[in-house]
């Protein structure tokens, strides 16, 4: 497996995955799904392994993984930092809570900061209208959050 | 010694945002201290609707409903309530205008027009172990429908009670399983759109995670009207919690019989498969959805065929979402003319609204249909937040429209609402007031659309973009009167000639906007100006000279170079160079700076 440039760990990890699976047809979502958890996302070699896997042309991986939001193409930060985008947050400032997180991070262009510890993205509804704005970090949920206290929130990831 | 008391802990997303699970393990422990493991059981349940005032914890049989309960509260309810019986008055939802203490749950306003069918067991049972749900009825639908009832009776059944889709269409539910049993094929598949798409929106996600097992009982109950053997359900990626408490669900049904070969001693088989989407709205259209289940780009195609005739892998499919499910089992067991009771002559039932935005009580709420948005807005939703005056409500999410306050007293259903030039959908609802610009707000849909068209035609791809930069160019105060006009022309042929839901209706936000708040557009364009004070471009900075220090700070970081004074003294803006770039206001550590 030496040829593909990523982790051969990892790589074995998603073979014995597909290798698991008996209904190939149709199985390409939950591949890609499960590539990304293990690799945290999408390197272009893993897509091309995925194809050759699953006797597919790498073209169709490629389509599949650039037409889902949810997949990844870049590494991510250590922590990922999502900002919820739904409407109910949007309408109670969300949009101010993004623009103090990048500016709190230094992100101008991308959504990774020049460190590599945060990647932050947007999401929508997550489900705690209630709550609105929603910020998630590494899936732990904050609510209410004001822009001040954007930089208490990063700090608790900061070590 | 016999059980005497439950505890019902939220465990809905909400809740668990605000430390629910710690609430729990609290409770558990005070018991167990208390050597009342036998006598008290503690459980988590699903969404109780009124997550605005979470983490909610319910005592039974003595219906005490707590709200906002955290840690040291629940030690005090142990202590108290639990061990004593004296309830803790704190705790007790206070009603806000007559301050009086409101111990039931469907004493409190936010619940008393509610009517809960598909929600029956949400904030009651726990999702997790079916032997509740059938304690609550649950499978007994199934039970009578494969043994009493041929699948001709059953469509009829979901015919006359008028039961229509709840995924934003309206489409009457038992016409669609008829053409769907009338398709010849030894497979076909039940499909159960679970994709939840309106970005505020979270109805679909509290039943899955609060009662898993009735989607389930509705997904067999339509198998075997329909003669299909197979379902899927198709869920976001990202609900994990919805995932887990369905898997769950899937595998004890299995265990207990109620799914897989011959249920309940039937030639009936009948098994379901979770697939998991990944992030893409458009996947919420049938079409869609079947491409995506296949493992290919979600992206619609033309319609007909319908699913009923060529769906998932070419086989007849029958598709309806989550809530529609939901509210099968209980028309089945207490009859077609009961539900056909509740709601208006053409929309039957209850529908389930997430409520949303500048209201008191944001939360889930489950209503009779031709309920009037004044009384979700005012009686279940408590008003408007910070006394502040409500300017629209929006429903139907990216597809609907912004409705005014002269038609709050309306009595909505599937088609008045369309008459409004907004849609049910699939039952966002979310409130503005004074400080929401309506041109932005149209923007943010819109933006919303340009993101999730898949490109295939070009009225939605192209259309949409130019609808967008003319949006931007008007919040950012270069909009002039023609683009007002080209705006209402590009949306009529957007509308008009896209293949799918998506582009069909994708303008709808813009038209309704434009339609009722026409003079918010007209100030953003001919004052340039922002009567909400929300588009940063048409604000006016201002330095506020008792704040001012004169630390420089701003004249440094001004690109322009439009900041004036000495230092230590007074600083000034001359406000016909400034570029809007907001770098002085954020600059400023005193404050000083304000934009209006
Ligand atoms: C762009 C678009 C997005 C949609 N999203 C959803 C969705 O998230 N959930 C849903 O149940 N239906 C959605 N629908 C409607 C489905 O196409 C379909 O009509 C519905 O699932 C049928 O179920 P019902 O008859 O029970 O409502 C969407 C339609 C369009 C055009
Ligand atoms: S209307 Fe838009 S989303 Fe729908 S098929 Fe056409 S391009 Fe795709
Ligand atoms: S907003 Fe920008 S251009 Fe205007 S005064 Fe402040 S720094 Fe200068
Ligand atoms: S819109 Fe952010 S949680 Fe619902
Ligand atoms: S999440 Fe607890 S009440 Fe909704």
């Amino acid at each position: 497996m030496a040829k593909y440039d990523v982790d051969e760990v990892k790589l074995r990890q998603l073979e014995e995955y597909i290798d698991s699976i008996e209904q190939k047809e149709g199985a390409l979502i939950g591949v890609l799904y499960k590539a990304q958890e293990i690799f945290g996302y999408l390197p272009k070699d893993v897509q091309l392994f995925i194809a050759r896997k699953l006797g597919i042309f790498a073209a169709k991986v490629y389509g599949v993984a650039t037409f889902y939001s949810y997949f990844t193409m870049e590494p991510r930060g250590k922590h990922v930092i999502n900002v919820c985008m739904g409407t109910a947050c949007f309408v109670k400032g969300a949009d101010k809570i993004l623009e103090e997180i990048k500016k709190e991070l230094d992100i101008k262009d991308g959504n990774m900061s020049k460190d590599g510890l945060f990647t932050v993205d947007t999401l929508r509804c997550v489900g705690a209208c209630g709550l609105a704005p929603v910020v998630m970090v590494d899936g732990k949920v904050y609510g209410r959050v004001k822009v001040e206290e954007v930089k208490g929130i990063l700090d608790e990831y900061r070590e | 010694m016999p059980l005497r008391m439950e505890l019902l802990v939220c465990g809905g997303t909400g809740c668990q945002a605000s430390n629910s699970s710690r609430v729990l393990e609290v409770l558990r422990e005070g018991i167990q201290e208390a050597n009342l493991q036998e006598e008290v059981r503690v459980l988590m349940t699903g969404c109780f609707g009124f997550c605005e005032k979470g983490p909610i914890v319910k005592v039974m049989p003595d219906n005490i409903f707590y709200v906002e309960v955290d840690e040291e509260s629940a030690r005090k309810i142990v202590r108290e309530h639990v061990i004593k019986g004296r309830i803790v008055e704190e705790k007790i939802y206070k009603e806000p205008e007559t301050e009086e203490r409101l111990p039931e749950q469907s004493s409190i306003p936010f619940y008393k027009k509610q009517i809960r069918i598909a929600l029956r067991n949400c904030g009651k049972i726990d999702p997790e172990n079916i032997n509740e749900y059938i304690a609550s009825d649950g499978y007994m639908a199934l039970a009578r429908v494969l043994t009493e009832m041929t699948p001709e009776e059953v469509i009829d059944a979901v015919k006359r009670s008028g039961l229509r889709g709840r995924g934003g269409g309206g489409f009457p539910t038992g016409l669609k399983w008829e053409a769907t049993r009338k398709s010849k094929s030894d497979v076909k598949y039940i499909i159960c759109n679970a994709d939840e798409g309106d970005p505020g929106a979270f109805m679909d996600r509290s039943i899955l995670e609060g009662d898993p097992h009735s989607v389930l009982e509705g997904m067999a109950i339509a198998g075997y009207a329909i003669g299909a053997q197979f379902g899927y359900i198709y869920v976001r990626a990202e609900y994990p919690l919805a995932i887990h408490r369905l898997r769950i669900a899937i595998s004890q049904a299995r265990e207990m019989g109620l799914l897989g070969k011959n249920i309940l001693g039937t030639n009936f088989s009948f098994d379901v498969e979770i697939k998991i989407g990944a992030g893409a709205f458009i996947c919420g259209e049938e079409t869609a959805l079947i491409n995506s289940i296949e493992g290919g780009r979600g992206e619609p195609t033309v319609k007909p065929p319908y699913p009923a005739q060529v769906g998932l892998w070419k086989k007849p499919t029958n598709i309806n979402n989550v809530e529609t499910f939901a509210n099968v089992p209980p028309i089945i067991l207490n009859g077609a003319e009961w539900f056909s009771s509740i709601g208006t002559e053409k929309s039957k039932g209850t529908k389930v609204f997430a409520l949303a935005g500048k209201v008191n009580n944001v939360g889930l709420v489950e209503v009779p249909m031709g309920i009037t948005l004044r009384e979700i807005i005012y009686d279940l939703g408590g008003g408007i937040k910070g006394g502040k005056k409500f300017k629209a409500v929006q429903t139907g999410g990216p597809s609907g429209g912004c409705i005014p306050a002269e038609h709050l007293d309306t009595p909505i259903d599937y088609d008045t609402l369309n008459a409004l030039g907004s849609m049910m959908g699939s039952g966002g609802m979310i409130v503005m007031d004074e400080d929401d610009c309506m041109v932005n707000i149209a923007k943010f849909y819109l933006e919303f659309s340009c993101d999730e068209s898949c490109g295939r035609c070009t009225a939605c791809r192209v259309g949409n973009k130019r609808m967008l930069e003319i949006l931007n160019k008007i919040t950012e105060g270069k909009g002039e009167m023609e683009d007002l006009e080209m705006l209402k022309e590009l949306a009529e042929t957007v509308k008009d000639s896209s293949l799918c839901g998506l582009g069909q209706t994708s303008p709808n936000p813009v038209l309704s906007t434009m339609k009722f708040f026409y003079d918010e557009y007209l100030a953003h364009v001919k004052d340039k100006s922002c009567p909400a004070g929300v588009c940063t471009e048409l604000l006016k900075y201002y330095i506020i000279p008792e704040k001012c220090v004169g630390c420089t700070a701003c004249a440094k970081v001004c690109p322009v170079n439009v900041i004036h004074g000495e230092p230590r003294k007074v600083h000034v803006i001359d406000r016909e160079g400034c570029i809007k770039c907001g770098e002085c206001y954020r600059t400023c550590r005193f404050g000083a700076i304000t934009r209006k």
